[in-house]
């Protein structure tokens, strides 16, 4: 059976697109055919239909070896920079403000943190940005987001005002939940970002729940076209608790639109991943389950939006999940008050050199996308948007004193609301059971 | 000095006794028996009906309603309870999960926040612990959090405190626990028209309830008249009924114990205790009014509830009652409890666990000065 030589090809192209995972090898050179090996690979097959081994038991081999030859069969031969189709100029800049807003508006946290203006905790998103910039700015603003307490960015890239999460941080009337969550519950409505977890692992089927709600709309409510995909963040100690499994299962059982991210940054406070896990290899867990499982390089910005495209496409087809694994790292400690002593000089300083905006920066300059003074200028412009959302939160007001007891219930009346507009619990029909409801 | 002298409360007439609010039935209820019959009562349902023909209904007034849980599809509800829906709504509104509480429980939260009307059941409450973070964390505090943009209109439901021999893992009552989180509204029905009401009332409500119902109250028949099986028929979240007026001594209870109360109320009034039983209704937000004026009225109170003594239903209704009517009090609250035992499995013990009739008449002549002095056996 071709299998056996299918794996051993397997294995080299797992080999290649892991040289940079173990922080003990200095590779810092990517070897250039590997720009997509092993990264959107897994996703240009449909894995029913792949079957040679039969019965499809083990889809992931199959697929990412029939699709290696299907993406190399398929681009031209990319130079080491990558090929110039991956984006436009509008779309470069996009990316690069995105993740430039991103850095430092985490950046100005630090400060305030320090400063005593923010107080709790506080997780910092410095170096992850390729992530959530490849993802979010690939959706619509029906689609939803769920994300963790390291939700600051997400939020951002959403689309909320970074002077909203500044407020929210102070804990300010102007945040976006009126200072009521803080750095670790930002929610929006209005961009559809639904959370903002501190729980690890609680995003997972509340995301699951929300790509149920799109699926649902389109076939029980009818709405035509519903197509809203949902993306969840979570990191790689999220991978061992039980409701990430739970979600896996149930979402490719459902087929439900949702892609699974995980931010592997191989720490989970102070816990090594590689401590912690018996199989390190994330993706993998998403062929367990039936569905395909990507590994991608999270410090590249353009290599994340390539393997969301297609992800996020198929979710929108009506295909199923998606597990996806971006290798990243978080440049600060887990949160402002932890020491960050566990992780070596070494390791920090290989991915230092990784770092997605300024790999970003050199590909666009490189590709004469854009010139120099357009990126200073908009570095520029975002320092001063976040100096104008430090004024405007500093400004702003603390909650009056009747925030407290508000909004502990939608229907604080506990009868709510009736057709004529009243509360229901004056109307004196209501009482004997006989009101209209 | 304790006496057997017996203050007798003003009768009738007091303004208190027109102030109370709630429905108050044209007939008395007498033994919580299994079939009943009143020449007055248009016709019996049981419990189990009362919830299914709520549920039906729900569901057809409102395409967003949805039920999930373990075995509600096929199997036609783990006791029963969604009978026929799977048929008459299909697999995308009737749906059968695995068994991941944490998953499915979580699954309705996120739905919820996008609009949809989740009803997520659970085989017991006891499993509920494998989800209560989603059920306090996402669902109870998210309005709060988001300062109002995230409201979540679900309900949990399903079978809460003792059956019969299942043991301590299926036993347990979790009234106290939800009961103490701000952001949940907890629901206790006992009669069918509770059931019925309730549980429209929730699934309509756009904030979490949990719905704690009762294995053994399910096959239970009560009178239920036209306006109950009128399909706008609800009940308000938040007030008590008072099953039983009287004078003497207030007894309140929820679920199961209403049915023991009603009994216990009966052998009482043939010593000559007239006493008022109060079925709670609704545990968060507890209707503390009616309890007051009641307790205003005899001056005595006896709380009943099946889970564990501390930190329960009793303790809280003891304190709104001193923090309100201390003045009134003439004798101390009496609270009857479930033992302070995980539940055993042997017959005899776990009717020592739980509550009997007889406690609460012991504990009524206990809150009347009228009793004996016994003998207490560990």
């Amino acid at each position: 059976m071709s299998a056996a030589s299918l794996s051993s090809s397997i294995s080299v192209i797992r080999a290649a697109s892991f040289a940079n995972d173990k922080p003990a090898l200095v590779s810092s050179a990517r070897p250039p055919s590997s720009a997509f090996l092993g990264s959107s690979a897994g996703l240009r097959f449909d894995p029913l239909s792949s079957s040679a081994a039969g019965a499809g038991l083990r889809p992931s081999p199959v697929v990412a070896a029939a699709a290696a030859n299907v993406v190399k069969e398929k681009q031209p031969r990319s130079s080491p920079s990558g090929s110039n189709l991956l984006i436009t100029k509008e779309e470069g800049l996009e990316l690069y403000e995105d993740m430039v807003l991103g850095r430092a508006f985490e950046d100005m946290c630090a400060q305030m943190y320090y400063r005593g203006k923010m107080f709790g905790f506080v997780h910092l998103y410095n170096g992850q940005e390729a992530v959530s910039t490849g993802f979010i700015k690939l959706l619509k603003q029906e689609d939803s987001v769920v994300s963790t307490y390291r939700d600051h960015v997400h939020a951002l890239s959403k689309g909320v005002p970074a002077r909203q999460v500044m407020s929210e941080l102070f804990g300010k009337e102007t945040g976006c939940c009126r200072g009521q969550g803080g750095s670790m519950h930002m929610f929006s409505k209005e961009h559809n970002l639904i959370g903002g977890f501190a729980f690890i692992g609680e995003g997972i089927p509340i995301a699951t729940g929300a790509a149920f709600t799109s699926k649902y709309k389109r076939e029980v409510l009818k709405e035509e076209g519903c197509d809203h995909v949902t993306v969840a963040f979570f990191g790689d100690g999220t991978c061992n608790n039980g409701q990430f499994f739970e979600c896996l299962n149930m979402a490719q059982l459902w087929k439900l639109p949702i892609i699974f991210v995980v931010e592997n940054n191989l720490w989970a406070i102070g816990m090594s991943h590689l401590r912690a896990t018996s199989d390190p290899q994330i993706w993998k867990k998403g062929p367990a389950f039936g569905m395909p499982g990507v590994h991608v390089d999270g410090m590249d910005v353009l290599k994340v939006r390539e393997v969301a495209k297609e992800a996020v496409e198929r979710a929108r087809r009506g295909e199923g999940p998606t597990l996806v694994e971006c290798e990243t790292y978080r440049f600060r400690g887990h949160s402002l008050a932890d020491p960050d002593e566990l992780r070596e000089p070494a390791e920090k300083a290989k991915y230092a050199a990784r770092d997605p905006i300024t790999a970003l920066k050199k590909y666009m300059i490189e590709s004469n996308l854009v010139s120099e003074a357009e990126l200073k200028a908009i570095d520029k412009k975002i320092d001063e948007v976040v100096e104008d959302a430090v004024e405007f939160a500093d400004a702003s007001p603390p909650p009056p004193r009747s925030q407290l007891l508000e909004n502990v219930f939608a229907d604080p009346k506990g009868f709510g609301i009736g057709p004529d507009g009243r509360y229901r619990c004056e109307d004196p029909k209501f009482t004997e059971g006989t009101a209209k409801v | 000095m304790l006496g057997v002298v017996r203050q007798k409360v003003g009768t009738g007439g007091s303004p208190l006794t027109v102030a109370i609010l709630g429905k108050t039935l044209p007939f008395l209820r007498a033994a919580a028996t299994p079939l009943r019959s009143y020449s007055s009562a248009a016709k019996e349902m049981t419990v189990r009906d009362a919830l299914n023909s709520a549920l039906d209904e729900e569901m057809s007034a409102d395409p967003r309603v949805f039920l999930m849980g373990e075995e509600v599809g096929e199997y036609q509800g783990a006791y029963k309870i969604s009978k026929g829906l799977l048929d008459k709504y299909g697999p995308d509104r009737v749906i059968d999960t695995p068994i991941t509480e944490a998953g499915f429980t979580g699954i309705g939260v996120g739905a919820a926040y996008h609009g949809l009307k989740p009803v997520i059941e659970f085989m017991t409450f006891n499993f509920s612990m494998q989800a209560i973070d989603h059920i306090i964390n996402s669902a109870a505090k998210s309005n709060y959090m988001s300062a109002g943009q995230l409201s979540v209109p679900i309900v949990f439901r399903g079978p809460n405190g003792a059956a019969a021999g299942v043991g301590a893992q299926h036993s347990q009552c979790y009234a106290a626990w939800y009961a103490s989180c701000p952001g949940l509204k907890v629901l206790t029905p006992y009669s069918s028209e509770d059931a019925r009401g309730l549980l429209k009332a929730a699934i309509r409500d756009p904030d979490p309830v949990v719905f704690l119902e009762n294995e053994l109250l399910y096959g239970e028949s009560f009178p239920v008249s036209a306006e109950v099986l009128d399909s706008s028929f609800s009940l308000p979240i938040g007030k008590a009924k008072i099953e039983k007026e009287g004078k003497d001594v207030t007894i309140t209870a929820f679920s199961k114990m209403v049915g023991l109360a009603l009994e216990a109320a009966d052998i009482l009034a043939k010593e000559g205790i007239n006493a008022e039983v109060i079925n709670l209704r609704s545990i968060r937000p507890l209707d503390r009014a009616t309890i007051n004026a009641s307790v205003q009225k005899t001056n005595r109170l006896v709380t009943v509830e099946e889970g564990f003594p501390q930190h329960g239903i009793g303790a809280e209704i003891c304190t709104s009652v001193i923090e309100e009517s201390f003045g009134y009090l003439d004798a101390p609250v009496e609270r009857i409890a479930g033992a302070d035992v995980p539940m055993p499995y042997a017959a005899n013990l776990e009717r020592l666990a739980v509550p009997q009739v007889e406690d609460i008449v012991r504990a009524a002549k206990r809150a009347c000065y009228r009793s004996v002095p016994m003998a207490v056996a560990a």
